[in-house]
């Protein structure tokens, strides 16, 4: 179940949006968001999603692969499709009951379905063509700018890579204690709900000390290695714009705009 | 003596550590040591004994009893086989030292007079004592002591076989020697079976009766301890050692002076080095 | 060059204050280490010598005595940096120490922070990672590393930070025995060939057969101290300060006792080997 969730997965394929700046595509997936919400028409959505499968495409990342992160959304997805079709007013379709499809509310729930899909797709396909430290890079040196009414660019940006590090170390760590304490018997599978989260305490106490150690020993070592903030701090790696990039933002740009005008 | 535990023909889910074709007989009562180097398997080994791996092909039998089959429960399984994992401190995780203890015996249902007992006989087994520990908190206690109620945590089950993996990993001499000590004791006066995990050879040859050695996935030698050690070159070949002292002998034996190549402590080899010079004088 | 000083320790006394006790670490503890010595510390969890260990980079400050790193005084503030430069550390735990989530970059960490120029930043992770054996793996995921492997990243990170001085807190202590054997042949290499100053903590004898000097700590002071053959040979008193004697050193120690001439202080399989065919 876990390894199918796509989102925050990287798919390296080498393709043109992969080597695209991370800022680029940082902007061009916010404006994609901006877009959904403010384009309200079918015709619209027609056109973004063509533009949505052609990315895939240039990508080179399997459309099957897409479809798999979907899947654990497909409840959310149909929900937000049932609800809609419920709750809003107007000329009955079908009744079940003292419920009624409306027509609007199928139009409503179709088109927020619809919306839901693509935003899952346009955001995975950044994570998916982004590797997670280029993507921390480009957040920090969008943020930068900020940094003057006090938003903290550059910790943020070192607690994201921080986490990243950690998630893959934590997960065999969680792996190894649940193991240990299956041979003492403890059951994570049956039982009530109530006895189930119960169940979790011998699981999550240990880690979250664990964590603590982790985090205790890992600021000792970055003191150690000089680590005083983002201040003087020189980058190994620079971010750097190319043609391509301002390319790519005056396409996504100009494209969007005349779906606005539509 | 009786077939304790019977595998053979095992495949593993894992790919990257996967046991081929392993067949292996431990008998009730006897002292194992299981050497190999990291990605070996042994752990990957040491887990299906316990059930809580299980193989893709092929049958474990513990004391008669098919731990591989459906309908087998697991808490049976965990009375009979207790695992103590690498670095065990890092589970503990209740209020008291008596609480963590009792977890394992609570899991198997036991009424709270019999878990009272199994508390008290644990605590003492790791020589801890227990009414001035019992109700502290067992972050408070040192390293090796965190490690001894972790063990005590598994000892408190009453297991037929006590699989250790690495138990003295990361801690001194002296507490490497307190935790050895304890397990020779355990061994001595409940004559259980217990499965060794170590790295070290001096160790493994101090304590064991037989030892099973893996390379990649696989039984590569199985037999009473020092004639394992005797064949210090295959060992070599996997990037495994015998003891310094075994290793002085045999080097001492191929430039033919007459000792024998299964020498695993100072002191016999004291004794053999004594009777070569005493034998020399009087000739 | 040898005799330069790197470290000067004097009269060093620390206290951890919790609520209800102060606990002393180190007493009265005075020592200095000079310039491209390979010094192996010894002793018990608790002995004192992770905390002596911290005052070398000013990791942690003496509540009493003062301690030098090349004649910087590690209570003054403005020299705090250059210390941490000068004298890199490498701990227990490698998971623990790793910030980077490719391995170029976890090594590139040190330089960044100092301020280092992007070029020679990339310079410095090239030579680093070459130095301890580890180019092929430049662009890997540190999680997917054995223990071994990623101490000697920790190591590679220390080194990009050109110091003249690594002090290594248990760094085998959670390794297998191959982890071990490529991490010290590592410490060796930069001592014998960069001419780094090390300062090796460990509590395997094995580790400092060949080390400059011994240093063996017990109950928050130096007990006993000295080349390495001279410690050694005192197997009585290690052995009850509960420390371990490689097995020919005490093979030969108890022959030695039994009137055999074979001298206390032998350390290796090979010297062992020697004396006895003299017995012939």
């Amino acid at each position: 179940m876990l390894k199918d969730i796509t989102i925050g997965q990287h798919y390296p394929t080498g393709s043109v949006i992969h080597k695209l700046d991370p800022r680029t595509k940082i902007i061009a997936v916010f404006v994609f968001i901006l877009t959904l919400f403010l384009v309200e028409n079918f015709m619209a959505y027609g056109f973004i999603a063509i533009f949505v499968i052609c990315c895939i495409r240039i990508a080179k990342i399997p459309i099957k692969y897409i479809i798999k992160g979907l899947k654990p959304l497909t409840f959310i997805i149909l929900f937000t499709l049932v609800i809609n079709s419920f709750m809003i007013a107007g000329e009955i379709i079908i009744s079940i009951g003292p419920l009624n499809i409306t027509e609007e509310g199928l139009y409503q729930g179709t088109f927020m379905a619809v919306r839901l899909i693509m935003l899952v797709i346009g955001t995975s396909l950044l994570t998916l063509t982004t590797s997670p430290i280029t993507l921390t890079d480009g957040i920090e040196s969008l943020l930068n700018p900020f940094k003057k009414i006090g938003v903290p660019a550059h910790e943020l940006a070192m607690m994201m890579t921080i986490a990243l590090r950690f998630i893959p170390t934590l997960l065999e760590e969680t792996d190894k204690i649940m193991k240990a304490q299956m041979a003492r018997g403890a059951d994570f599978e049956s039982g009530s709900l109530i006895k189930r989260s119960k169940s979790l305490v011998p699981l999550l106490v240990p880690l979250f000390i664990s964590a603590f150690r982790r985090a205790d020993d890992l600021a000792m070592a970055m003191e150690a290695r000089c680590y005083r903030g983002g201040e003087g701090r020189t980058r190994m790696k620079e971010l750097k714009y190319f043609k391509r990039d301002f390319l790519a933002i005056a396409v996504v740009l100009s494209l969007f705009a005349v779906l606005y005008l539509m | 003596m009786k077939n304790l535990t019977h595998i053979y023909n095992e495949g593993s889910p894992h790919q990257t550590n996967a046991l081929e074709d392993i067949n292996i007989e431990i008998m009730s009562g006897e002292f194992i040591g299981l050497i190999g180097h990291t990605g070996s398997g042994k752990s990957t080994l040491i887990q299906h004994i316990n059930g809580l791996l299980k193989p893709d092909k092929g049958k474990i039998i513990v004391d008669g009893m098919d731990i591989t089959s459906k309908n087998v429960k697991l808490a049976d399984i965990r009375k009979k086989v207790g695992l103590v994992f690498q670095y065990p401190e890092h589970q503990l995780f209740e209020e008291t030292v008596y609480k963590d203890i009792a977890f394992g015996p609570k899991n198997l249902g036991l009424n709270s007079d019999e878990i009272d007992d199994r508390v008290k006989e644990a605590m003492n087994l790791v020589k801890l004592p227990f009414e001035i520990l019992k109700e502290r908190s067992p972050f408070e206690l040192s390293g090796g002591q965190q490690r001894r109620v972790a063990i005590a945590g598994v000892l408190a089950m009453k297991p037929d076989i006590l699989i250790l993996d690495e138990p003295t990993a990361g801690l001194d001499p002296r507490g490497r020697d307190e935790i050895f000590e304890q397990i020779r004791l355990l061994h001595q006066k409940y004559k259980n079976t217990i499965i060794l995990v170590s790295h070290s050879m001096e160790d493994i040859a101090k304590l064991t009766d037989r030892i099973i050695v893996m390379h990649e996935g696989k039984v590569l030698l199985t037999g009473e301890t020092k004639a394992v050690f005797r064949e210090s070159e295959r060992l070599e070949a996997i990037g495994l050692g015998v003891p310094q002292i075994t290793k002085l002998m045999g080097i001492l034996a191929d430039k033919n002076i007459p000792f024998a190549r299964d020498i695993l402590t100072v002191e016999d080899a004291k004794i053999e080095i004594l009777k070569w010079l005493r034998g020399k004088k009087n000739a | 060059m040898k005799n330069k000083q790197m470290i000067n320790i004097n009269n060093v006394t620390y206290e951890y204050k919790s609520e209800d006790e102060n606990l002393v670490a180190i007493k009265d503890l005075s020592l200095d280490i000079k310039q491209g010595e390979f010094i192996v510390i010894i002793g018990h969890n608790g002995s004192g010598k992770s905390t002596l260990a911290k005052h070398m980079n000013a990791l942690l400050l003496p509540t009493e005595g003062i301690v030098e790193v090349k004649g910087m005084d590690t209570q003054d503030e403005k020299h705090t940096w250059d210390i941490r430069q000068i004298a890199g550390m490498v701990f227990q735990n490698p998971d623990n120490q790793i910030v980077g989530t490719i391995v170029e970059e976890d090594v590139a960490f040190g330089p960044e922070n100092l301020g280092v120029k992007r070029e020679e930043i990339i310079e410095r992770v090239e030579s680093s990672l070459s130095l301890v054996g580890m180019d092929a793996y430049r662009f890997k995921a540190p999680h997917l590393l054995s223990g071994g492997q990623k101490q000697r990243i920790a190591i590679a990170g220390i080194i990009a930070m050109r110091p003249d001085c690594i002090i290594l807190d248990e760094p085998t202590a959670m390794l297998d025995p191959e982890g071990r054997r490529e991490v010290m042949k590592t410490i060796k290499k930069l001592n014998k060939e960069e001419k780094i100053t090390i300062i090796h903590i460990t509590h395997f004898m094995e580790e400092a057969v060949d080390a400059d000097r011994v240093i063996v700590m017990e109950d928050s002071k130096i007990v006993i101290q000295g080349k390495p053959r001279e410690v050694f040979k005192q197997v009585e008193k290690l052995k009850k300060l509960g420390l371990d004697v490689p097995q020919v050193t005490e093979l030969a120690y108890v022959l030695s006792k039994e009137g055999i001439n074979i001298p206390a202080d032998v350390l290796t399989v090979d010297e062992m080997v020697m004396k006895i065919c003299q017995l012939r």
